[in-house]
């Protein structure tokens, strides 16, 4: 359990952390999602106590975590996974963490196979490791204590596809014995396959949160036609708000079985009809990282996010 | 915070029956772990200066140049010479520098590799940390001029058997406790260099300007200033240790060492500790 409340942290002029408010389940894995630079990597730093925050508080299992007394067998963390001595084995880093853990030393060669690292591998020094390896090392290192939270950060950067599916199914596992995950991404699609719940952070505000069926449901209905200006004459007719997603798709706050009768009773030939799951979080995003992004996102019509 | 334990003294709390590969976390039940000890965090942090290429190779450089001090002061000497204080100022120039830089090193890598994140993550009251790492610098200072020692009295003797003169130990043990003090306090001006810059960089270029050009600065102003030769005493550091190494330590001389040791090594280590425990780690 993670319980952040009102965390906020400023630079100068600049507020990284905005009243960050959210918790974070036992039993589930929360996805806490935002573009580069919108507070993500700060607020976990906050979490495990490495920042201070300007005010605000975050707490794990109910205590600080600077108020641990072993931290490492109550909150596996990795925040960055190249943030290790270079000159060090692989072995070697997950050797200090377990001494400084006082754990038997078999854990480490325990975690080394979980994560699938070779003893040939393990003795190579991390300045030689792939960013993959890097990030297995960083995930063993943060499993080593067995503790019930994880706190991640971007954990599945330089990880190959395969890489990607084992994280996965580690982390929905870990949740499913009850433990607590925290994971950050600043894709979408990486997030939506894994989280139970949803935390969008865009500018140091939260600007989303909650279960993922709730943020991807009531995106309304994807509508593709090569007809698209009689179609949107009929919505406007029948009072139905929408929005022109492209050239020949209409985005429609309304279920498919409601634009399929409007559509059959104006006589327009339909190409595709779809519910538009996730397209509201997804144009979110997008406008969250326009700012930031040189390309602008290509919608022709920015409405209200659908959170 | 809690320092309630369930887990028995003397019990390691991961062999505890819920450490397996994953067993599954998360039950609100489980037993609160034991504090980390402080001897463990020492133990650690030793581990930590040997277990790197660049820091093995540090601490077996401290034996090797002794080594090469001492062949050479065998080799170019004057016979006449060879003495064991000759070996042991040979072996102080080496180690006056080396000593410092590890000192420097095992603060800073935690910034400069950036490991900090996973040891300040670990061990969040990062004072805690910063102690152990001081008394395993302390300790590798002492040890090191032991050594550094033995090997300066085993060339002597070699050295006055080869060149046939008689053996002199001119060095007495109040001396070499002088010389030793005189290195770990050196030791200490590189860890506090280390602590207050946190950039490796920095920090040993910072330690070759406070103890080498500092004080020949004050030197040429010494000379050409009467007021400050005669507070110099009580205002330069560097000269305020310069009598631990020749055994001229008087009580007027603790007083210098006192005086100078707490404006430029106590208090900017307390300033270095304050921005420490305050600063992000990054």
């Amino acid at each position: 359990m993670i319980d952040v409340q009102s965390l906020t942290r400023v630079y100068g002029q600049h507020r990284a952390v905005d009243h960050v408010t959210f918790t974070a389940r036992p039993g589930r894995v929360t996805g806490f999602l935002g573009p580069n630079g919108a507070g993500k990597s700060t607020t976990m730093r906050i979490m495990v106590g490495l920042t201070p925050p300007t005010s605000g508080t975050a707490l794990v299992g109910g205590r600080r975590f600077a108020d641990l007394p072993n931290p490492g067998m109550e909150v596996g963390v990795l925040l960055d996974a190249s943030a290790q001595h270079a000159g060090r084995t692989g072995r070697e880093v997950l050797t200090v963490a377990q001494r400084t853990m006082g754990l038997p030393a078999r854990r480490v060669d325990e975690m080394l196979e979980l994560v699938s690292l070779t003893s040939e591998e393990a003795g190579r020094r991390v300045r030689n490791y792939s960013l993959g390896m890097r990030q297995r090392l960083g995930i063993a290192t943060a499993l080593l204590g067995d503790p019930s939270v994880l706190i991640l950060d971007e954990p599945a950067n330089g990880l190959d596809p395969a890489g990607i599916r084992w994280m996965r199914d580690l982390l929905r596992g870990y949740a499913d014995r009850g433990g607590t995950v925290l994971l950050s991404s600043h894709l979408l699609h990486e997030i939506e396959v894994v989280a139970d719940d949803l935390v969008v952070i865009g500018r140091g505000r939260i600007v989303a949160q909650g279960t993922k069926a709730e943020l991807l449901a009531g995106a309304g209905t994807l509508v593709r036609t090569p007809e698209a200006g009689a179609l949107a004459r009929a919505l406007v007719d029948a009072e139905t708000e929408f929005s022109h997603h492209d050239e020949s798709t209409l985005r429609v706050d309304a279920d498919t079985g409601h634009v399929g009768r409007i559509a059959l009773a104006a006589g327009v030939p339909l190409v595709e009809l779809r519910a538009a799951e996730g397209a509201g979080l997804e144009e979110m995003f997008l406008e969250l990282t326009a700012d930031t992004q040189r390309e602008s996102a290509s919608t022709t019509e920015q409405r209200g996010a659908a959170a | 915070m809690s320092t309630t334990t369930t887990v028995p003294a003397g019990t390691t709390p991961g062999t505890a029956s819920h450490v397996r590969p994953l067993a599954g976390p998360a039950r609100a039940d489980r037993p609160v772990p034991a504090p980390i000890p402080m001897g463990r965090l020492v133990a650690v942090e030793a581990r930590k200066s040997f277990d790197t290429r660049s820091g093995l190779w540090l601490l077996a450089g401290i034996g090797i140049l002794a080594l090469l001090a001492t062949a050479a002061t065998i080799l170019w000497a004057p016979d006449d010479q060879l003495t064991y204080e000759q070996f042991a100022s040979a072996i102080g120039v080496p180690m006056a520098i080396i000593l410092p830089i590890i000192a420097v090193l095992s603060v800073t890598a935690e910034w400069s590799q950036r490991n900090g994140l996973t040891t300040f993550t670990l061990v969040p009251r990062r004072s805690r940390v910063i102690t152990a790492k001081l008394i395993v610098t302390v300790a590798v200072g002492v040890v090191s001029m032991l050594l550094a020692g033995a090997i300066g009295a085993l060339g002597n003797v070699v050295g006055t058997a080869v060149a046939g003169t008689d053996l002199v130990w001119n060095v007495g043990v109040l001396e070499l406790g002088g010389i030793i003090l005189g290195n770990v306090l050196g030791m200490l001006v590189g860890f506090m260099l280390g602590v207050l810059l946190r950039s490796s960089p920095a920090a040993i270029v910072g330690y070759f300007v406070y103890s080498f050009v500092l004080p020949g600065l004050a030197e040429l102003l010494a000379q050409t200033q009467g007021w400050f030769a005669d507070l110099r005493p009580w205002v330069d550091f560097n000269f305020a240790t310069t009598p631990l190494f020749n055994g001229a330590m008087t009580p007027a001389a603790w007083a210098h060492l006192g005086v100078t040791g707490a404006v430029w090594l106590a208090l900017p280590l307390a300033v270095g500790l304050w921005a420490v425990l305050r600063s992000e780690v990054k």
